[in-house]
């Protein structure tokens, strides 16, 4: 569904993906780690089509999204940080976003879900950090997209909408829809994913299941096994 | 009617005080078919009327005191051979004639109907088309161009003449005469005491007017406009200039009018408007100018060469590019109560004139003079800043050139 | 693109900034004309104000509305749109609701004043479509140089440079040129100069109106067909599409190659 072959991606001088290959198959969660600076981000960016690789070709369901921008209709993506237009309201912007993808009805649902409705007439600049991030949710999540990609998640969420939002996903995955998420919170990770990918220096480090990561780095839990591939790394 | 009512009047006139004073009938069926032959029959002081019709004929020598009136516009064509008429007799009076194609020479100024050594003539209601030069008075005196018309083609200025023409005569009245596309539309040479009133000098090659060494004349209530050069007014002395209108007279060397060598002058109640140059003036003393208004010019004033003791004061200056321009850091010339349409000052006092003193001459109005082509950089913010630092010190422009009294209303009068 | 254009254009319809923007203009307007009660003194010194400020306001206005909208520029790039589109429209966005701050808001007083029935209906609506292309230029330069600049700060200050380079230093150079090269013809440097400069082209065409008296005084035969003849107002129009054109082009080509 999505394959990337030998994606080479620099900034200024610095290089921040060099030579990647990763191909993610149909169906389940797969998360994308790595320490700060590894490339996660520009890695979602490039399959989103935002960063432009300097080689390298990544196809979406079999399309090259070089110059293209049709293949978008087929994903849901979740800024990792959620700022929008101050002046529009919750509703226009959902309105708008509906009219610039299609129509859709799912929303509703959402909004009830994350409590929104109180919020529907405030205008976004006078939104609180996490209420943002449930508009967010709410515009990712309305679509019905085979391939969804999740930047971040969880920031500023509160507990219950955090489990609201774990629920969405597995609901998701029981759709047989793929997602794509990158976190920083391991025990969210450990608890969604069915598969990790590990970008280290630009590269993929590791690829596969947890449980296979645990027994590679001989360690017992998630977060060990992270924490020994980082300190290996750089001692 | 006028014509015939004329008519009346001067046989009337003519029999009471000359007995044997006839009236001559010129047509094309009649026994006496052309003007020469009427003329040649006449005796001093008798009328000959001509009829409508078209008469070839040139070199027609009047050399008596005659009235030829013409009906309904009979048209004398010269067939461009030559001169139409000369007259060389004292109380002549042409009237109502259409005279055309008078012959070109560069070596003889050919005219439609020239005046020579004679006093007391008339010349009225006139028209003269493709003509070489149009009504041409030479050392004649005390006559009347009244209410004629004349449309030239001229089209390059060595082989054109001028419209009305004197030359060494006085006491000369032009009046309500129209005249364009000649090369100089009213031309006086040598010429002084003349009244030049109502006329109308429009499109002509070079100037709407041209004076030269001619002093002591009058010319007021005239229309100048669209002329190649405007008017210029040349080597005399006491002339009144009042109440004229100078317009869109556009081009390289083209203003309103021409100052050069005028001394005692008085240029009051005119408008120039629309002119690249309102006013040129070059070694002018003791010339008052007021009450005019000077309208969206290039250049209100330039004043060129040394001019001493002038005095500009209620005149009103609007939205020229450049209100004065000087060549020279000397400044002996009187502003003063004169309305400035770029002035920015204030009257905190309220008595009607600006606390601050108006600075007519701009620094880039010193620049434009010495590099033509920065002109294309009038009113950029950048040419404000440096007007203003030389309105704050004066370096380049004469610092004493000021409006000590500049107006917060615009003159009436 | 039509869509962002909608959504741009209306987000900053109902911005503060609009609303001071057509504010200005209205009062501005208002005063020159019912304060002086002189359409010809009023229409030099809009001249002045539209040859300096509008460029000023169209390049500090679309510098701060790119780095403004920069994570709203974020979200429609994850959309299935094209990048395009998405800069087309919000340039034309912010083009198009200052323009019409600019027209609404100098327009008013001046239709109230009577302007329809004046001859300087056509001075006026020059100074108009001259302010409109300069709006439609500086935006079009200031999101080029957003465009080229993550840092905002230094997006200012290059916004700010490129005002003052082509508002005012510009001139000083371009008449210090003129000065020092004065033995030579220059009829057709100063005029190919004033084609390099929006500023300078749009004042060019104003003057064509306010000051022909002055600028037909001049010799050279090349000054002499541009200003007299309908040849220089259209080599003059047809400089300014291509100034307007120009940027535009760079921006659908930078943001193409731009990540975000």
């Amino acid at each position: 569904m999505v394959s990337i072959i030998g994606l080479h991606k620099k900034f200024g001088k610095n290089p921040v993906l060099s030579g990647l290959d990763l191909t993610i198959n149909e169906g389940g969660i797969f998360a994308v780690l790595g320490p700060n600076g590894s490339g996660k981000t520009t890695l979602i960016k490039s399959i989103l089509g935002m960063v432009i690789p300097n080689e390298g070709e990544i196809k979406v369901f079999g399309e090259n999204v070089k110059n293209n921008s049709n293949y978008r209709h087929k994903i849901d993506y979740l800024p990792q940080i959620a700022n929008f237009p101050s002046n529009l309201k919750v509703k226009e912007l959902i309105r708008m976003i509906k009219d610039l993808r299609q129509n859709t009805s799912e929303d509703q649902h959402l909004v009830e879900l994350f409590k929104l409705n109180p919020f529907l007439d405030k205008k976004l600049g006078t939104l609180s950090g996490g209420t943002k991030q449930k508009v967010n949710l709410v515009l990712t999540f309305m679509f019905d997209s085979p391939l969804i990609i999740l930047d971040e998640p969880t920031t500023g969420l509160d507990p219950i909408s955090l489990i609201r939002l774990k629920d969405l996903i597995q609901a998701e995955k029981a759709k047989g829809k793929t997602i794509l998420i990158t976190s920083h919170i391991m025990s969210f990770v450990e608890e969604v994913s069915d598969e990790i990918v590990f970008l280290l220096e630009g590269k993929i480090y590791f690829k596969g299941s947890i449980s296979e990561l645990k027994t590679k780095t001989n360690q017992p839990d998630f977060e060990h096994a992270i924490a020994s591939i980082l300190i290996d790394n750089h001692a | 009617m006028l014509s015939k009512r004329l008519f009346f009047f001067l046989s009337i006139v003519c029999s009471t005080m000359q007995n044997q004073a006839q009236t001559i009938q010129v047509c094309e069926s009649c026994s006496v078919s052309s003007l020469k032959d009427a003329v040649n029959q006449a005796k001093a002081f008798d009328t000959i009327i001509v009829q409508k019709g078209t008469y070839k004929e040139y070199n027609i020598l009047i050399n008596k005191p005659l009235t030829i009136i013409g009906k309904d516009y009979p048209v004398i064509d010269g067939e461009l051979k030559g001169e139409i008429i000369t007259i060389i007799s004292d109380d002549v009076t042409v009237d109502g004639l259409f005279i055309i194609n008078v012959g070109t020479s560069y070596t003889e100024d050919y005219a439609a109907i020239r005046v020579r050594k004679s006093k007391n003539f008339v010349i009225k209601n006139l028209v003269l088309e493709k003509l070489f030069f149009g009504i041409y008075i030479e050392k004649s005196h005390h006559g009347k161009v009244f209410h004629n018309k004349v449309i030239g083609d001229a089209i390059e200025e060595y082989n054109s003449g001028n419209g009305i023409q004197l030359w060494y005569s006085h006491h000369i009245e032009i009046e309500n005469n129209y005249v364009e596309h000649v090369r100089d539309g009213i031309y006086l040479e040598f010429s002084d005491d003349c009244l030049i009133r109502n006329n109308v000098s429009a499109l002509n090659l070079r100037y709407g007017l041209h004076f030269m060494f001619s002093n002591d004349d009058i010319y007021q209530d005239n229309t100048f406009e669209n002329n190649g050069a405007g008017v210029a007014v040349m080597f005399s002395k006491n002339i009144k200039m009042l109440n004229n209108t100078f317009k869109e007279n556009w081009g390289t060397a083209s203003y309103g009018m021409l100052l050069k060598e005028i001394n005692d002058a008085e240029i009051i109640g005119n408008t120039f408007e629309e002119n690249t140059i309102g006013i040129n003036v070059e070694g002018s003393n003791r010339i008052i100018y007021k009450h005019n208004n000077f309208k969206h010019n290039g250049w209100a004033i330039k004043v060129r060469g040394a001019c001493y003791a002038n005095q500009f004061t209620e005149n009103n200056f609007l939205y020229n590019s450049f209100d004065l321009a000087y060549n020279s850091k000397i400044n002996d010339n009187v502003f003063d109560g004169n309305y400035w349409s770029n002035y920015t000052g204030y009257d905190l006092d309220k008595d009607g004139v600006g606390d601050v003193p108006y600075r007519p001459v701009k620094l880039f109005s010193y620049i434009v003079n010495r590099t033509p082509e920065t002109i294309i950089l009038l009113r950029s913010m950048f040419i404000d800043i440096i007007d203003f630092s030389e309105k704050v010190s004066p370096v380049f422009t004469p610092d004493n050139l000021l409006d000590n009294n500049p107006l917060i209303k615009k003159v009436t009068w | 693109m039509l869509k962002i254009l909608k959504y741009s254009f209306f987000d900053l319809m109902r911005s503060r900034w609009s609303y001071v923007y057509f504010a200005f203009y209205l009062l501005l307007g208002t005063v020159l004309l019912f304060l002086n009660n002189d359409l010809s003194k009023a229409v030099i010194t809009l001249m002045n104000v539209i040859i300096v400020l509008v460029p000023l306001i169209g390049t500090i206005f679309g510098v701060m509305y790119y780095y403004n909208s920069k994570e709203f520029t974020e979200l429609l790039l994850a959309q299935p749109l094209k990048r395009s589109s998405i800069f087309l429209g919000q340039y034309l966005g912010v083009a198009l609701s200052l323009s019409m701050s600019l027209i609404l808001g100098l327009g008013t007083p001046f239709v109230f004043y009577g302007l329809f029935e004046s001859s300087a209906i056509w001075d006026f609506s020059l100074l108009l479509v001259t302010g409109t292309f300069l709006t439609l230029i500086f935006t079009a330069l200031a999101f080029n140089i957003a465009l080229s600049n993550e840092n905002k700060i230094k997006g200012f200050g290059y916004a700010i440079l490129l005002w003052l380079f082509l508002a005012i230093i510009y001139d000083g150079l371009f008449l210090m040129t003129l000065i020092f090269f004065e033995e030579y013809p220059l009829d057709k440097l100063s005029l190919v100069g004033t084609m390099l400069n929006p500023i300078d082209l749009s004042r060019t065409l104003i003057l064509l109106k306010l000051d022909i008296s002055a600028l037909l005084g001049y010799t050279g035969a090349v000054f002499k067909q541009f200003f007299g003849t309908s040849f220089g107002l259209i080599v003059s129009f047809v400089m300014l599409t291509v100034w307007v054109v120009l940027p535009v082009l760079r921006i659908l080509f930078k943001s193409k190659r731009k990540d975000f």
